[in-house]
């Protein structure tokens, strides 16, 4: 089994970027994302991972082997960068078998184990090719076979969509998601993307400042944030917060809230974005800016004075110091 | 009818309007036709007619047909020369790349004193050829001279280096290695610096090796710019010739005289025009060539970015 235990790591270099004490588990054949804004250490975490930075103190072990003091090779891992990091006078296939020829894998060996790679990639057209000749979505395939071709138990993976076009990036998801399950492999994934980490993840850790705010399933995050800053981070739009009584904020999903005849927050509307299948409306109300979710088209006015109403089973409440998340707190009715 | 009119004067303005702008085009060639035909190709093409035609100091020059070539091939100085010149460049070109390129992996990488030592590299660069010879005609000066003070000092006797046809060509060799190299550095260091960190990063995870990884990845990434050094350097050990002016003239015995060096003496010593004009015409034959084999070959063979 190659389950990923990091355990207290710390590395700071006095600037941002650095992690803190950081703890976490990544359970054998999971997809476990690294989630946050820039400059939260979640690149940082991985290459601690991977073993291209050396921590200042704590351990990592994968598959029960300490390996916090190993190079990255002795770690058996494999990993895809954001740039994806090819070597630009080799072709495709010299690309994807070059760690099989630095391990001195026989050439029948080599040659099987291309041809199957390039299949699952879908790559076998275009083996003869520079990395400057290719698409940026067939650099991103090679650079994910160059991964797989090891059959490392362990991959790491650095925003690697986060060069791709929209379309491509949605596709590459489901691709990226699939392989590993097919694979087994436990994949270790960053991304400042919060739907890719949504879609993919079978675990996510939202990550500020060096530190882990929450760690749980994808609709643990979303149904349960443990703080408003992860209320913020997650779902499009995010959740809305507004100032609430006695020092503490409330958040409500925008889908939670309806626009209600009497009795209700009064508010204005400010604008309304319609995405087909439903519009997002936004509303100026005495707490701050409040989106509103509302299924198909929306033909109110900019201007027009609405109510907002929502059920008490379907708001969170945060402390307004320290940001955490009020249980018990709410009253029914 | 308006359309009969407009075709029929269409084609002439159009006309006018493609002489106007080549007209443009020639003229701001011309500054630049005129000093490269004045200047390079003119003086070529001369220097070839001269090649064919007898000296004529007491009468009028004859032509004689391939007779100043079948005399080259027959002059043992310059079969002398020429020897000597591909000795010179076989000493002095992959050495001089080599050191150059040990220099830049070294001043690449973050160590103390980086911007001090890549200085001390390149210096020898901005320095003069004529300067540079004075300075090692002191290091090789017999008795007196630094190599020999310092041979005495350790119970060796003296040598006259640049005296002796056994050394001298050793010794000048080690001097343009030495003012080479520091400047061939400045664009390995360049090329290293293109190279992104992640491709090594990413060599590393797969196991590679430090050696392999320069071995498979870093030289053949430095290619163009190995291949760039190769032919100025090929080149300047035929064009540079200013130490041989101060240190040996060439001497002793045609020892130490480059194919150029011979050029100057047979025209500007013996004032034998047409057969330095042979000789100029072989040695530009042999840059040409080594041009040509960049452009025709090896610009096909190499990776660029």
């Amino acid at each position: 089994m190659s389950e990923i235990v990091v355990n207290a790591v710390s590395k700071s270099w006095g600037g941002v970027g650095g992690v803190d004490r950081i703890s976490f588990k990544a359970e054998a054949g999971t997809l476990l994302v690294l989630l946050g804004p820039s400059g939260c250490g979640k690149s940082t975490t991985l290459r601690l991972i991977a073993g291209l930075e050396e921590v200042d103190s704590g351990t990592i072990t994968i598959g029960g082997r300490d390996v916090t003091h190993l190079s990255p090779a002795e770690r058996r891992i494999s990993m895809v960068f954001q740039s994806y990091a090819l070597f630009p006078h080799l072709n495709v296939a010299e690309n994807i078998i070059f760690g099989l020829k630095v391990r001195r894998v026989g050439r029948a060996e080599r040659e099987a184990r291309l041809k199957k790679v390039a299949d699952i990639v879908g790559l076998s057209h275009l083996l003869e090719r520079k990395p400057s000749q290719l698409s940026g979505g067939q650099r991103q395939r090679v650079a994910l076979g160059r991964a797989i071709i090891a059959e490392a138990p362990v991959c790491l993976m650095d925003e690697p969509l986060s060069n791709l076009d929209a379309k491509l990036r949605h596709e590459m998801r489901t691709e990226i998601r699939s392989l590993q399950q097919r694979l087994g492999m436990t994949m270790v994934y960053v991304t400042h993307d919060q739907t890719e980490a949504m879609t993919m993840a079978d675990r996510v850790i939202l990550m500020r400042d060096g530190h882990i705010e929450q760690n749980g399933a994808p609709h643990e995050l979303y149904n349960e944030p443990a703080s408003d800053f992860t209320a913020r981070f997650i779902g499009t739009p995010p959740m809305n917060i507004i100032g609430w009584r006695d020092g503490s904020l409330l958040g409500v999903r925008p889908e939670h809230i309806s626009l209600v005849e009497r009795d209700g927050v009064s508010a204005r509307v400010k604008a309304v974005e319609y995405l087909g299948a439903d519009s997002i409306i936004l509303c100026d109300t005495d707490g701050g800016t409040v989106c509103v979710r509302q299924t198909g088209y929306c033909s109110l006015p900019a201007g027009a004075q609405v109510e907002l109403g929502w059920q008490n089973c379907h708001i969170h409440l945060f402390d307004k110091d320290s940001g955490k998340r009020r249980t018990g707190g709410v009253s029914p009715h | 009818m308006v359309a009969a009119v407009m075709s029929d004067a269409a084609p002439s303005a159009a006309k006018r309007r493609t002489w106007t702008t080549s007209i443009n085009a020639w003229l701001l060639l011309l500054p630049a036709i005129v000093l490269l035909a004045t200047f390079t190709h003119y003086p070529i093409l001369a220097t070839l007619y001269h090649s064919f035609f007898s000296l004529g100091r007491s009468g009028p020059a004859e032509f004689i047909g391939l007779d100043n070539y079948r005399y080259m091939l027959d002059d043992d100085v310059f079969r002398q020369v020429l020897r000597n010149n591909f000795i010179f460049a076989i000493a002095t070109v992959p050495t001089s790349i080599a050191l150059a390129l040990l220099m830049a992996v070294w001043v690449d990488k973050k160590i103390v004193g980086r911007s001090f030592l890549r200085l001390a590299f390149f210096t020898p660069t901005v320095l003069p050829m004529i300067a540079v010879a004075n300075i090692w005609l002191f290091f090789y000066t017999p008795d007196y001279g630094l190599l020999d003070q310092f041979l005495r000092f350790l119970g060796f006797a003296g040598h006259n280096w640049l005296g002796d046809p056994a050394t001298v060509m050793s010794c000048l060799a080690v001097m343009v290695v030495w003012k080479e190299a520091g400047f061939f550095m400045i664009f390995y260091l360049a090329a290293l610096q293109t190279i992104p960190p992640e491709l090594k990063e990413a060599a590393s995870v797969e196991g590679a090796s430090r050696w392999y990884f320069f071995r498979r990845v870093t030289l053949p990434l430095l290619m163009p710019t190995t291949l760039f050094i190769s032919i100025n350097a090929l080149i300047n050990s035929f064009k540079l010739v200013d130490q041989l002016v101060i240190m040996t003239k060439g001497g002793p015995n045609n020892a130490s005289s480059l194919l150029l060096y011979y050029i100057y003496e047979v025209a500007f010593n013996f004032w034998d025009t047409t057969y330095a004009a042979t000789l100029t015409v072989t040695l530009i034959t042999i840059l040409a060539a080594v041009a040509l084999t960049k452009f025709v070959y090896l610009d096909r063979r190499i990776h660029y970015q």
